[in-house]
């Protein structure tokens, strides 16, 4: 992979997408073994940079981490100089000096890794900026769907939950359309991000990419679900309602929920995901989030290969099965 | 002034007396309020215009510049300056802000109130007024605060203001949300004349807003700034001002839609007016995305420079501000030059400060849109000289005999790298860095004397 960082999917050209989905492949495949552990990465510093509160996350990509041999380093905001006041660039500085590899951060900010990737010369993977980008969830997603389904283009995908505030469905959208899917953007109209199929639509284009409408948004449920391949639900959290944008959880269950009756609408045998963590009874219910089709487990599990395999090709590894 | 400077330009600094003598010959001179665009002279004598015309006299010890192949102009009035002092001297004082303002061409700037404290009495007027006849490089007029302390709860001493000194009252920074409040700063500003100048911004619907609302914020993020939480406070104060009969002033319009409520309340005899920067009239919200201006040179995304409010729109919005200046719904251009200290613009965009620092890049701004065909370069002139005085009632921005002799002369083509290191200005805050302007400035006269000279 010939890039020092991974800030969003954006900027994804399809190929490096598959080379991706090609290593951690590979990465299951270590995963399989008695002895977990590869040394791609031995010598190596990582430092996890958590500005926000996230438990599956940071110990996916220190899992990941230590299963390529590396040494991690944990900072979170809370207890760390971040809370006497040091400004990210301080921070970033320190990191700097101290002589990290790699810096896995996630931050309340949007766009604040990319104001990190500038000031320094190790690599910085994006695991979640504000609203903006989780290009590794969107990768472990890709990873899901394409071992469930065999491939990716063409496939209906659709996302139902607070997409205003997502950057998995951000990056999920980049994702899935430049690998030639289409993806349905579902919401109450207060949840919705403006002008977010144009941005798709114009980004899409940039990088030779033409599938007809690759994203769509409608606030009506049942549309998006018709012929779905993937339902992928958002958490919904009880601040929207708070903040005006929601009138209450329960009629958003109501309405948007994704239900063993709503699921019927989609292809039959559709994959159930969840980036998590979940409100049971909220934006799905038990019942489809524990049923036949849901990946939400498998999502857990790929997410460790796919952190691996993004380390690992930043890192200067090649792709393929030769780990 | 720093001697990193390799721009080739000499700045005289302190002396605020203004009362040189200079005659200009051979320039293009362009003063849309007398209506001259012509090739001739200009004599400026013990500080005043003395005359115009071809081949007069040079007043006795004046400076003689040959301007052959230059434009000649009145000097550019700035209606919307941030000198930042007192209180934020990290990130521009009178001196510094001033310097900027003569190298940039303009010769009078009108000081905005949200200082610290902010200028709401007698004693922080004349403190400006003192401070800028010490140190300044430019002439200074001053903007009382609307409200006291700028909070938008209950009127300044409006008339005591005015007797000190001030041109015009704003909270800028800050809108007067609250419409009783409005109402009666319209009101009562009858008393004195001075225009209110609103800084038109619903706070309701710019809650943790960054930047415009569209499909660029959808992209990167970040919580969007509607256009209409702008159009609305100015479609309200439209109707205030046709209720009190007061003169409301519209700072930094940046969208379409604003204009068609001024367009509106115009039509019924509403005395509105309005100023636009040469941001929103030449960059929009892609920006913010990031952006190439060159093979070398590039804006990365999220890049805090491009952060100001309000916010950058979109073409069809710019374009709007070109059609409006064109057509008069637009008075004049306003730099809102809004200077940031490094640190106040190298953090998280949601962090960052609001603002560009603009006054040395204005004229090649400006000028970029009249090499495009967007303006004529008399309807460019125009809304940096005699129009924005007039809004303001100042005695400048024209060279009629007996004015102050502030003159601008600049080179319509020139082409120049901005380079912000070479700013005078402190705030180096600006999205442009590595961006080739054509036109600069070539000499600014303040009363007759040479305060910037970039001919040698």
């Amino acid at each position: 992979m010939r890039r020092k960082d991974v800030l969003d999917l954006d900027d994804f050209t399809p190929d490096e997408l598959r080379e991706v989905l090609e290593t951690t492949a590979a990465m299951k495949e270590v995963l399989a073994r008695p002895i977990r552990r590869v040394p791609p990465l031995r010598g190596k510093t990582i430092v996890n940079c958590f500005y926000e509160a996230s438990t599956r996350t940071r110990v996916s990509f220190e899992l990941a981490a230590k299963n390529l041999s590396a040494d991690v380093v944990n900072i979170t905001a809370s207890g760390s100089s971040v809370e006497k006041g040091e400004t990210l660039i301080d921070t970033t500085r320190t990191l700097q000096a101290l002589g990290a590899d790699m810096v896995i951060m996630r931050h309340g900010a949007s766009g604040a890794p990319y104001l990190v990737a500038r000031e320094l010369d190790a690599s910085i993977i994006n695991a979640g900026d504000g609203w903006h980008a989780h290009p590794t969830q969107a990768l472990l997603d890709l990873f899901t769907v394409q071992s469930r389904l065999g491939s990716i283009e063409g496939r209906r995908v659709a996302i139902v939950g607070d997409i205003l505030h997502s950057r998995v469905a951000r990056s999920a959208t980049w994702g899935f359309t430049t690998l030639g899917a289409q993806v349905v953007l579902c919401a109450p109209p207060t949840l919705l991000p403006i002008g977010f199929a144009d941005a798709v639509s114009t980004g899409l284009r940039a990088k030779g990419i033409s599938t007809p409408c690759p994203v769509t948004m409608t606030h009506d449920v049942d549309e998006a679900l018709r012929d779905a391949d993937v339902v992928m639900a958002l958490r919904v959290q009880r601040e929207r309602m708070d903040a005006g944008l929601l009138p209450s959880l329960r009629e958003y269950s109501r309405e948007w929920g994704i239900t063993r009756e709503r699921i019927a609408k989609a292809r039959f045998g559709a994959l159930v995901m969840h980036p998590g963590p979940m409100n049971e009874g909220v934006e799905i219910s038990p019942e489809v989030a524990y049923g036949p089709q849901s990946v939400i487990e498998a999502q857990v599990t790929n997410g460790v290969a796919v952190r691996m395999a993004v380390m690992y090709l930043l890192a200067g590894g090649r792709a393929g099965p030769a780990v | 002034m720093s001697n990193q400077n390799n721009d080739p330009i000499r700045l005289a600094t302190a002396h605020g007396r203004f009362l040189g003598s200079v005659v200009i010959r051979g320039g293009r001179v362009i003063d849309p309020g007398q209506g001259i665009d012509a090739i001739t002279d200009i004599a400026v004598r013990d500080g005043f215009v003395d005359s115009v015309g071809i081949g007069i006299d040079a007043p006795p010890g004046a400076q003689v510049i040959d301007a052959r192949g230059l434009i000649v102009t009145p000097g550019f009035v700035d209606l919307h300056t941030h000198l930042r002092e007192p209180g934020f001297e990290y990130r521009e004082t009178i001196a510094t802000g001033t310097a900027a303002a003569a190298a940039g061409g303009f010769t009078t700037v009108c000081a905005m109130p949200n200082t610290e404290p902010a200028i709401d009495t007698t004693a922080v007027v004349d403190f400006i007024r003192d401070t800028a006849r010490r140190q300044g490089s430019v002439r200074v007029y001053v903007i009382g605060a609307i409200t006291r302390g700028r909070k938008g709860k209950a009127l300044a001493d409006l008339i005591e203001l005015a007797t000190a000194g001030v041109v015009a009252y704003s909270d800028d920074g800050d809108c007067v949300t609250d419409s009783a409040l409005m109402r009666n700063a319209l009101a009562y500003s009858r008393t004195t004349g001075r225009p209110v100048v609103q800084h038109a911004e619903d706070r309701a619907l710019t809650t943790g807003a960054q930047m415009h609302e569209g499909s660029v914020s959808a992209r990167l993020g970040l919580a969007g700034w509607p256009r209409a939480a702008e159009e609305i406070i100015v479609a309200r104060d439209c109707e205030l001002a046709a209720l009190t009969g007061a003169h409301l002033h519209v700072a930094h319009v940046s969208s379409a839609g604003t204009l068609d409520f001024i367009r509106r309340a115009r039509s019924r005899g509403v005395h509105v007016t309005a100023e636009v920067t040469p941001h929103h009239l030449t960059l929009t919200d892609t920006l913010v995305g990031g952006h190439w201006w060159s093979a070398t040179a590039s804006l990365p995304a999220y890049d805090t420079s491009t952060k100001v409010n309000p916010p950058l729109r979109e073409t069809p919005d710019s374009l709007a501000m070109a059609a409006g200046l064109r057509d008069g719904v637009i008075d004049c251009i306003a730099t809102d030059h809004a200077p940031h200290a490094t640190t106040d613009k190298h953090c998280e965009y949601q962090a960052a400060a609001s603002g560009i620092s603009n006054l040395e890049t204005a004229l090649g701004s400006v000028l970029a849109v009249v090499h495009a065909g967007g303006l004529t370069l008399v309807e460019a002139i125009a809304a940096l000289t005699i129009r924005p005085a007039r809004v303001f009632g100042l005695a400048s921005g024209t060279l009629l005999p007996g004015m102050a002799g502030d003159v601008t002369i600049f080179d319509p083509d020139r082409e120049w790298c901005v380079d912000p290191t070479q700013f005078r200005s402190k705030g180096r805050n600006t999205p442009l860095a590595g961006h080739i302007l054509r036109g600069q400035v070539i000499q600014t006269i303040v009363g007759g004397e040479v305060i910037c000279d970039r001919s040698a």
